[in-house]
């Protein structure tokens, strides 16, 4: 027992207290283990599993009309990224970019800007959600990704697409990745937007392409893209959760 | 389930201890532990994902030409010093200690809600959202699994649907919670009229708009129903909303767990984990029903 003089209130409180911290300390050291961020991960499956259930594979994101538009559309994360090669296209507009379309694929392709500007484009005006909560609304122009892969033929193996990106997000240089499956990949809605807002994509949002995954979260939606590969497991790229933000503790399916 | 059928039992003739009657079903009993559970965790989980934007908007979207409705910040005082600031439409509170500026674990830091209330305690979204979402499916499941038992069981319509006597006691009903008094004997065999009214917009109203708040704030269930996030005001005033009912929902458990301990909270007690809830002797009660 504890040996002193305080009064029962006091003693209550402080037993509280300790009762608190030891909850919390007991989420905490849950949180660090190996093993019960698993089980929480269930919640992932089920959420993926019963949202594809219920909504269509076609089904539209919301959009929205001029007058929705936020003011600026927040940049986040990179908002120039540090990296030579990609100040270098930047220098120089991006008329010497290219996007690198490979993989399993039956005819890899390079696509200049001007080349993916010349093709059919779509607009729209969506919603951006991101993961820590906010919205903003933007309106988009550019050439639905089904229409991309239309050319270069995917082979029967592939599952997934994966977006290699040009900013570095740390000082080992690691880039931004990220992977969608097939069904979104063809959604309508499914664009590598090379313009924002009427005006050429500035570099604070995704200068030269960033893709629009519009039933997902902002994470999903890499920016600075410079290869789409096609691959049948994202298993082997980075360290294997399918994106840079994966890799680092969050959900692959960003529906919720 | 309420129910002092045959298995009331007078305990003894000599002592005027009353009798224990089987007033919560198994199910009953299992769904209101695993729901305080869920919900405890959620709102903590909850509070973490909230500290990712410490910040609450009304409409489509977080960049309009409207300011948030409300806002924690941590902000640089008259003196110069950092103080934790709360803004609730047009007026900013000084909250240093709790929100906007707290200390964890010795130091102070620039956060929404203090480490003490959240889960984890430290700024983690990934692991609040894991947390969050297998919570939240188990309140989803848990509350179908209630559901279907009530409907079995005529559980809703028996017990907390106010009957006509209930309507018309209501007056007194309010008297007796304001002076901290509670039904005796026969009386306490059943709910009273607030506590029926409390339970059913608890089970049907604010449980449920917190899994519809939810929902209008996933990206890809908006797609299927767009519909929903519109009537809720837009994702933005879905996520304040959401926020609000869970403080809502938090005023009730604070209400809830003041008038288990002032009514009896042994008894009380027993009666959500064993199930047996004795009804003391008072004038009349000699008859349980």
């Amino acid at each position: 027992m504890i040996a002193n003089n305080d009064s029962p209130r006091r003693l209550r409180r402080n037993l509280l207290t300790a009762m608190g911290g030891l909850l919390l300390g007991g989420c905490d050291a849950l949180s660090r283990s190996e093993w019960f961020p698993k089980i929480l991960r269930a919640g992932e499956v089920l959420s993926r599993r019963v949202q594809h259930a219920v909504t269509p594979r076609r089904s539209m994101a919301q959009e929205f009309t001029e007058r929705d538009l936020s003011p600026t559309f927040r940049s986040n994360g990179t908002a120039n990224p540090d990296d030579a090669t990609y100040q270098a296209f930047a220098q120089a507009a991006f008329s010497d970019w290219q996007l690198q379309v490979d993989g399993l694929v039956e005819q890899p392709l390079g696509f200049s800007l001007e080349q993916l500007r010349a093709m059919r484009s779509r607009v729209q005006i969506t919603r951006h959600d991101c993961v820590e909560g906010w919205s903003a609304i933007g309106k988009w122009k550019g050439v639905p990704l089904a229409d991309v892969l239309t050319l270069v033929r995917p082979t029967s193996m592939a599952r997934y697409v994966v977006f290699h990106c040009a900013d570095p997000m740390d000082h080992a240089g690691t880039k931004y990745y990220e992977s969608i499956d097939m069904e979104d990949a063809y959604h309508p809605q499914t664009i590598l937007a090379y313009e924002l807002n009427d005006a050429s994509l500035p570099i604070a949002n995704g200068a030269p392409l960033r893709v629009r995954i519009e039933r997902q979260l902002g994470y999903k939606m890499a920016k600075y893209i410079m290869r789409v590969q096609l691959v049948d497991s994202y298993a082997g790229i980075g360290r294997g959760g399918g994106g840079y933000w994966e890799d680092r503790g969050y959900e692959w399916y960003a529906g919720i | 389930m309420l129910d002092a059928g045959p298995e009331a039992t007078p305990k003894s003739d000599s002592t005027p201890r009353g009798y224990l009657y089987h007033r919560h079903a198994l199910i009953v009993r299992i769904t209101h532990w695993s729901n305080a559970i869920a919900l405890a965790i959620l709102l903590m989980s909850g509070l973490q994902i909230f500290n990712a934007h410490p910040s609450l908007s009304w409409g489509k979207s977080s960049y309009s030409n409207r300011a948030p409705i409300f806002e924690t910040s941590a902000a640089t005082a008259a003196d110069g010093g950092t103080i934790g600031a709360t803004r609730i439409f047009n007026h900013t509170f000084n909250t240093t200690g709790v929100l906007g500026l707290s200390r964890d674990g010795g130091r102070w830091v620039a956060k929404g809600f203090p480490s003490w209330i959240t889960i984890p305690s430290f700024q983690w979204l990934a692991m609040a959202r894991h947390w969050h979402f297998f919570f939240a499916w188990l309140l989803v499941i848990n509350g179908c699994v209630y559901l279907t038992f009530s409907f079995f069981r005529h559980h809703v319509a028996r017990d907390l649907i106010p009957t006509r006597s209930d309507w018309r006691s209501i007056g007194r009903s309010i008297l007796d919670h304001v002076r901290f008094r509670h039904p005796t004997g026969a009386a306490a065999a059943r709910y009273n009229v607030l506590q029926k009214l409390t339970y059913l917009a608890v089970i049907f109203v604010l449980l449920p708009l917190m899994i519809l708040t939810g929902w209008a704030m996933s990206p890809r269930l908006d797609s299927a129903l767009p519909g929903w996030v519109d009537f809720v005001g837009g994702r933005q005033s879905a996520r304040t909303l959401h926020f609000v009912v869970a403080w809502t929902l938090v005023l009730f458990v604070l209400i809830h767990v003041f008038e288990v301990l002032i009514s009896g909270v042994w008894n009380n007690l027993r009666s959500m984990i064993t199930g047996r809830y004795e009804i003391a002797p008072g004038p009349g009660s000699r008859e349980p029903m």
